[in-house]
């Protein structure tokens, strides 16, 4: 598999070999190159398209596409395309964080409980205990308790955001803490991991080095899965009154305000339904090329 | 009455030949879908919305309202009136005559005991009757003899139609319940879920939070009523879909409360299967102010008297520039449709009481509320809010959650930015909202923000009790665990005065004078923004006939008139 | 692996109770009230008294215990009663009632259990037919049209919601075309094969939202789980030895792939059991999810702990199901 020549090239870092493979893989790059259009696009798109998300300009309701409002206007005749522009920034970022969140704390559970023996039964039933809690009441408990602080810590906005990043990361872990500690009890019994036990490798390492990076697959998988999880368990929160203020446009939401308005002005339900179809489907992409590009089996050949 | 009736039966079969809607039964199924689905068929037990308006196809009361608000015998020859002698002089008791020869759906007579039974049933301490208020006052309920019952009041009565009228106090049978009393009221889940009744359907299959099935009373008092053989009450789902069913696929011939985008419903009617109906009854969209100060930083005395005016909504000429910031007409368009008018008054309807002394509101006028607050003080800051001696116009809005809220939010966050005052909006569950949990900060009655918009109403069409709840002694409280309904914290002892005096005046006109002062003392003084004057929406297929909608009563109230057509 | 299971058994128990104080001290704590959406015509001193005669005076310890004596000694002697028609002791034993329909909720559960099973069991179902050859498919042959296709599909099955697809649906079969009823009749009884086919036409909407997203989800899991093992030096080996093709990935690969993909499976039954909240909204199915977003929002405790505690104990058996199954379809895993 590995070309003799490349056992004489000068050292390099395993990230640029990550980074080589991740090129040729036509998907990814496609898909990472749409995600930083994307995030490019809600970033400075409101410096450039200036009309307020939430200006009512009421004698403009329903509006379909025009000159003055490309994407049409809402009920309220709010302007469409920079609503979806705010909304985009709200929903990736609670996307991405939630799903790093819940991915993080995933990992990190299934890894201590597949790997540690001893830690398996009771992590296992802490996964058992969330995955039978209720959210709802869940998130109705951590708004009682928590809103009023962080709007007073951190404004009504970013107060909101910290919560509900929170409630979704801490209900969304369970899958890929179960799915990583399936595939750690199996990697246990490889040869190259009672290999590495035998030489003496510290569980640290052993774990970074020759666990995580053979776990990636399923991770890669929750991950993608998990931002378009965030993103769409946001809107519900939204729709049952738990989300953010109204005032606060987010691509969820505003798939939900305009379902109704189907028949009605069909344009303004499309736009949002796209921007988080995309925005997932480059997601995975990305996922697919970096999981590739982590295999070491498949890395360079 | 009954001959007319079948005169009328007889005029309609003669005028639609074939469809002979004439007998009962002739006119086959009907489907009713409410979005919220029944929980009981017994209103003691679950006040909600949907539960009395189930059960009143079931059980009836004695006299129910017409859809212009005016009483009508229902199972009694006349309505008790003081002229008549139904009511005594001195207004402590009504006496109610049954009308001969009504029967129960399993066919035994109806009778005063019955409705004693009724009585004592929701008055039993340990039962938790959810319509216990119908019976304030109430100290004795009797019977004269099989056909006469005589209620005692504990003071004088001017409207002593609170037992036994409307939709939310119908009568139970005696025979059925008489196991049921007290505790043991909520473990009778058969006689819950399928009480005998007076009226024209009774229950075959109840499916709690899902479906009812129903069929014609054998035994209804109108022998060629109901038109309909079997019925089938739907819930579930949302008011968007419930409208979708009958006006778009006609798969239901009757929905109810289609609260939704004014433009969606009238694309949906324009399918041509169905027809909106809407009516005006006294729920009014309004705002809350809150006089007390609701910083967190007080602790315990937050949003109390103790703890202080508000720092800003104490000044009326703050309120009043709020007030006439708002484009009523546009909320009531945008939000309602056909079901919402412009209103400045929180007490809009029945006509005899309303007032016309505050119309000043139903304009917008932008210049003049920045006029009135320039003048009162408030100058614009570099961040283009008003503000004095440090005190910034910055205003928490909050309500519970529903789209119509929301947008009327939105635009009224953006009205008042013109004049120079910042809203932050909040909307909360409306189990939270509403529900009055103590330790909850998010109630309604805790009212932890500037401004709370709900809306108000109350049922049948005297405003006694609800034009009360705007006294000191309603002012919710720590001291009464913030039970009240004095949500501005509102204190006039003027105010108290007319309150009393309404409860000791009699005379029709004279009380419509005191309410109506009433009102217009709470809106010059603006303890409250009132919006948009609501009414109910509903649908009915083009097939259906016969539907009347009564805002003051059940919707339901003459499900025995519908025909096919 | 017997001593394992029994093991796992024995410690469910303490967990489950445990879980269940949990979720009582959850609801109990959450601030939504029972009396929350009565119409505002009910006084706030009614509305006290309603909440004392819910016993919501009563400490939480009292109450959870009171549950407890209910849940776990009153009904399955019930059940017990009326399976075998006896009577033991006196026969008049308090339920776990809900506080909105004053019913057993036992009841209730066993009223919307048909509908739930029958939409919610068949889309999972299906979607798991479908997802495993596509799954399967998809990764034999990785980027090729196919592939791209399917995961282009899947995503958007899975990133856009079902309140959006479910309306979707509605509003093109049922409204345009007329083809499907757009409520799911719940008293519809299969007696002929007229009746049949209208059970049939009423679950296809509601079913093929809920299936797409499921297939969606599985069919990823089985994609990356056939791309690992598809690169494993047992595949090489195995066409060196001159096995066909076919054998190699539908006995060797897909049995091994299937691993991790039958924990995703076994640990999504309890939500069929769940129901699906948004979908049966949709759809006005009025099942099991139905009925858990309503005793939410009408801070129905009883109610609400006994279905999210009935869903704890599947949860918890399922896990362990998964756990057993993951030590019989890999034999190098041990537990012991």
């Amino acid at each position: 598999m590995t070309d003799v020549t490349s056992d004489i090239r000068p050292a390099r870092s395993q990230w640029a070999d990550v980074w080589d493979q991740f090129k040729t893989h036509r998907g990814a790059v496609m898909g990472m190159g749409f995600f930083v259009f994307v995030c490019l696009l809600v970033a400075i798109g409101p410096y450039l398209w200036t009309l307020d998300p939430n200006f009512i300009d009421i004698r403009a309701k329903n509006q379909s596409p025009s000159m003055l409002h490309p994407l049409g206007t809402d009920q309220l005749g709010r302007d469409t395309f920079s609503q979806v522009l705010a909304g985009g920034r709200v929903s990736l970022l609670v996307g991405v964080v939630a799903m790093a969140l819940s991915l993080l704390l995933g990992t990190f559970i299934g890894v201590l409980a597949g790997y540690f023996k001893r830690l398996d039964g009771a992590l296992m039933r802490l996964t058992d205990l969330f995955l039978a809690l209720p959210l709802l009441p869940l998130l109705l408990v951590m708004i009682m308790l928590f809103r009023d602080t962080l709007r007073a810590a951190f404004g009504p906005e970013t107060g909101i955001f910290l919560l509900i990043v929170f409630a979704i990361g801490i209900t969304s872990w369970m899958n890929t803490a179960r799915i990583v500690r399936g595939d750690v009890l199996a990697l246990k019994e490889q040869e190259f991991v009672l290999a590495a036990q035998s030489i003496g490798t510290p569980p640290y390492r052993m774990i970074m080095r020759h666990i995580i990076p053979n776990v990636m697959s399923p991770i890669m998988v929750s991950a993608t899965l998990g931002i378009a999880n965030a993103i769409i368990t946001e809107s519900a929160l939204s729709f049952l009154g738990l989300g953010f203020p109204s005032d606060f446009p987010t691509w969820g939401r505003l798939l939900f305000d305009s379902t109704n308005f189907m028949t009605l002005n069909p344009e303004r339900v499309i736009w949002p339904g796209l921007a988080i179809s995309l925005t997932v489907l480059s997601v995975n992409y990305m996922g697919d090329g970096l999981r590739d590009a982590l295999d070491p089996r498949i890395r360079g050949r | 009455m009954r001959m007319k009736s079948i005169l009328i039966g007889a005029a309609a079969a003669l005028a639609l030949a074939p469809a002979a809607n004439a007998g009962r039964g002739d006119a086959g199924h009907v489907n009713i879908i409410y979005w919220q689905a029944a929980s009981i068929l017994n209103p003691f037990l679950s006040g909600g919305t949907k539960d009395v308006e189930s059960s009143s196809m079931v059980i009836e009361p004695l006299a129910r309202y017409d859809e212009n608000g005016n009483m009508v015998p229902w199972l009694v020859t006349e309505i008790p009136t003081v002229a008549n002698g139904g009511v005594s002089e001195d207004l402590t008791s009504i006496t109610w005559k049954i009308s001969p020869g009504i029967l129960w759906s399993d066919g035994s007579p109806f009778t005063s005991a019955d409705v004693v039974f009724t009585a004592d049933y929701c008055m039993d301490e340990t039962g938790g009757c959810q319509q216990l208020a119908k019976f304030s006052d109430v100290t004795n309920v009797e019977a004269l003899d099989d056909l006469t019952v005589k209620v005692t009041f504990g003071k004088p009565k001017p409207f002593p139609y609170g037992p036994f009228v409307g939709g939310e106090s119908p009568i139970i049978q005696k025979a059925q319940f008489a196991d049921c009393m007290g505790a043991k009221a909520p473990e009778c889940t058969e006689q819950n879920f399928g009480p005998h009744g007076t009226g024209p359907f009774r229950v075959t299959e109840f499916r709690a939070n899902d479906v009812i099935s129903m069929e014609a009373n054998p035994h209804y008092r109108d022998p060629n009523k109901p038109a309909f053989a079997t019925l089938t009450f739907k819930g579930g789902g949302d008011a968007a879909a419930a409208a979708r069913s009958v006006l778009e696929t006609a798969e239901f011939d009757y929905a109810w409360n289609l609260q939704i985008d004014p433009a969606i419903l009238t694309q949906m009617a324009g399918a041509g299967k169905g027809t909106v109906v809407s009516a005006f009854g006294t729920g009014v969209e309004r705002m809350m102010v809150n006089l007390t100060n609701p910083d967190a930083a007080l602790g315990d005395k937050r949003s109390t008297v103790e703890g202080g005016p508000h720092p800003f909504l104490t000044d009326a000429a703050v309120r009043r520039a709020l007030s006439i910031a708002i484009d009523r007409n546009t909320l009531a368009e945008v939000g309602y449709g056909a079901a919402g008018k412009a209103t400045c008054n929180v007490l809009p309807a029945p006509a005899i009481y309303a007032s016309t002394a505050n119309d000043e509101c139903l304009v917008q006028d932008i210049a003049k509320a920045n006029a009135i607050l320039d003048e009162a003080g408030w100058a614009v800051g570099s961040d283009g809010v008003r503000a004095k001696d440090g005190v910034r116009l910055s205003i928490l809005y909050q309500t519970s959650t529903n789209a119509v809220r929301q947008d009327t939010q939105a635009l009224v966050k953006q009205w008042w930015s013109e004049i120079g005052v910042e809203t932050e909006l909040k909307n909360i569950s409306a189990s939270v909202f509403f529900g009055g949990d103590q330790s909850s900060p998010d109630t309604f009655q805790k009212h932890f923000s500037d401004i709370e918009m709900y809306t108000n109403l109350f049922n049948g069409t005297d405003p006694e009790a609800y034009m009360n709840s705007w006294t000191c002694a309603e002012i919710p409280n720590p001291g009464n665990n913030w039970l009240g309904s004095n949500m501005p914290r509102y204190c006039n002892p003027a105010y108290d005065a007319l309150s009393a005096e309404l409860s000791g005046t009699a005379d029709i006109d004279e009380r419509a004078r005191i309410a109506k002062a009433m009102n217009d003392m709470l809106m010059q003084e603006g303890a409250m923004i009132p919006l948009v004057h609501r009414g109910r929406v509903s649908a009915h297929s083009n097939t259906l006939g016969g539907v009347v909608l009564n805002t003051w009563d059940s919707e339901l109230w003459n499900v025995a008139d519908w025909t096919r057509n | 692996m017997l001593n394992y299971t029994i093991r796992r058994l024995l410690f469910t128990i303490p967990t489950l109770l445990f879980i269940s104080f949990i979720i009582f001290l959850l609801l109990d704590l959450a601030p939504n009230d029972p009396t929350g959406n009565l119409p505002m015509t009910i006084t706030p001193d009614v509305r006290e008294k309603i909440r004392e005669s819910l016993g919501l005076g009563q400490p939480i310890h009292i109450r959870y215990f009171k549950w407890c004596v209910q849940f776990f000694v009153n009904e399955p002697l019930n059940i017990v009663e009326q399976y075998f028609d006896i009577t033991i002791g006196q026969g008049d034993r308090l339920r776990v009632s809900s506080w909105s329909t004053r019913s057993p909720v036992g009841d209730l559960i066993a009223e919307r259990m048909p509908q739930t099973l029958w939409v919610v069991g068949m889309s999972y179902v299906i979607g798991i037919l479908i997802a495993v050859p596509i799954g399967v498919y998809s990764a034999y042959r990785q980027y090729s049209w196919f592939d791209q296709t399917g995961t282009f599909v899947s995503m958007v099955g899975f990133s856009v919601p079902t309140f959006f697809t479910g309306v979707l649906m509605i509003v093109i079969f049922s409204v345009y075309l007329g083809w499907f009823p757009s409520k799911y009749d719940t008293l519809h009884v299969v007696t002929d094969w007229e009746s049949f086919v209208f059970q049939v036409r009423q679950s296809i909407m509601p079913v093929s939202v809920l299936a797409l997203f499921n297939a969606s989800t599985i069919s990823r899991f089985m994609r990356a789980s056939m791309l690992d093992n598809l690169n494993q030096d047992y595949v090489r080996t195995a066409r060196a030895k001159g096995m066909t093709e076919r054998i190699v990935v539908l006995v060797h690969v897909l049995r091994n792939s299937l691993i991790p993909v039958v924990t995703v499976i076994a640990l999504g039954i309890p939500q069929v059991f769940g129901g699906a909240i948004i979908t049966e909204q949709v759809f006005s199915i009025n099942g099991l999810g139905a009925l858990l977003i309503q005793g939410i929002q009408g801070a129905d405790i009883p109610l609400v702990q006994t279905l999210t505690f009935i869903f704890a104990v599947l949860i918890v058996f399922f896990n362990l199901i998964a756990d057993i199954l993951y030590g019989i379809l890999d034999p190098r895993i041990r537990y012991d």
